[in-house]
């Protein structure tokens, strides 16, 4: 499996998704965001970071770079797109991804370890979890609080769009277990032909017993099959 | 030719930090007041002199980058 992952001046993740990548043997590239062309690519990854400093509005810069015309004619063709954190902010900026992500509603910045449920297990990103699995993944964001149109939520939840919701450790998904404030929890979401996963928790952080936990390990290892 | 943009939050959208600015006045005393919504606010100036070409461009780049049309209403006066 080919991946490449687009770097944006304020981008910090992007090393952290390469490692995880490369553990996952994925044969990566780092592709700057003034290119023009994409190396040929099975999976393209947005990382996590401040893309421009989130000015004007998270993501909304980045949106407009060089290399997100050749991104969005990749991900129409069908080639998997994963964003995380920010690049779940640059995805719907793009509108690859429809809704936005609000700030936090308690107005703080939330780095912390939080608990996630799998929704939707039948997708290229998830098929090696068990659905309603609960899993430990790091957050750590400002504008996190997903919001969409009633039409579009209704087309979430019909049409199993949603992958990933917060809960709390014993899976329960209510206003405590949902730290940002986001709508019915949402965590993550998928594209209609589910081919593009947008994410704010960041499973890149969690692939290794020595750092953190493991929890993330198999998103990767569901994009190898 | 000269312009301004307002754009603000639409009416369903939750503003958090509109609310803190407005508890934070109502702690200091102000208490006729009803409501506040914080926006943005750009100054814009075009190469045009048409005006309804100017306004046309300008409502472009509202579209295109300026605005997040799910969540936010924008506004355009000429200076």
């Amino acid at each position: 499996m080919k991946s490449s992952v687009i770097v944006f001046p304020g981008s910090n993740c992007d090393r952290d998704i390469a490692v995880a990548l490369e553990k996952m043997k994925f044969k990566n590239q780092m592709v700057w965001h003034k290119e023009t062309t994409l190396p040929k690519s099975d999976l393209i990854v947005l990382p996590g970071g401040f893309s421009y400093g989130d000015y004007l509005r998270s993501g909304a810069i980045a949106g407009k770079s060089l290399i997100i015309d050749e991104v969005i004619k990749a991900a129409s063709s069908g080639c998997l797109v994963l964003g995380i954190c920010n690049g779940f902010q640059i995805l719907t900026e793009t509108g690859l991804l429809k809704g936005t992500l609000l700030r936090n509603k308690n107005l703080k910045f939330i780095n912390k370890d939080t608990h996630i449920k799998v929704i939707n297990n039948k997708t290229k990103f998830s098929s090696k979890y068990k659905k309603n699995q609960i899993l430990k993944i790091n957050i750590a964001h400002n504008e996190g609080n997903y919001f969409t149109n009633s039409k579009h939520l209704e087309e979430l939840n019909k049409e199993g769009l949603i992958a990933f919701k917060y809960c709390d450790e014993k899976g329960n998904v209510n206003n405590q277990s949902n730290p940002n404030g986001s709508l019915e929890s949402i965590a993550g979401i998928l594209n209609s032909k589910k081919n593009i996963l947008g994410m704010m928790p960041h499973p890149e952080r969690m692939i290794d017993e020595i750092i953190s936990n493991t929890d993330g390990v198999n998103l990767f290892s569901s994009l190898i099959n | 030719m000269k312009f301004s943009v307002t754009v603000t939050l639409k009416k369903d959208v939750l503003d958090p930090q509109g609310k803190v600015v407005e508890n934070t006045l109502v702690n200091m005393g102000m208490n006729n007041l009803k409501s506040i919504r914080q926006g943005k606010y750009f100054q814009i100036d075009v190469d045009e002199d048409d005006q309804l070409t100017a306004e046309k461009k300008i409502d472009e780049m509202c579209k295109k980058l300026l605005v997040n049309s799910i969540i936010e209403d924008y506004k355009i006066t000429k200076n």
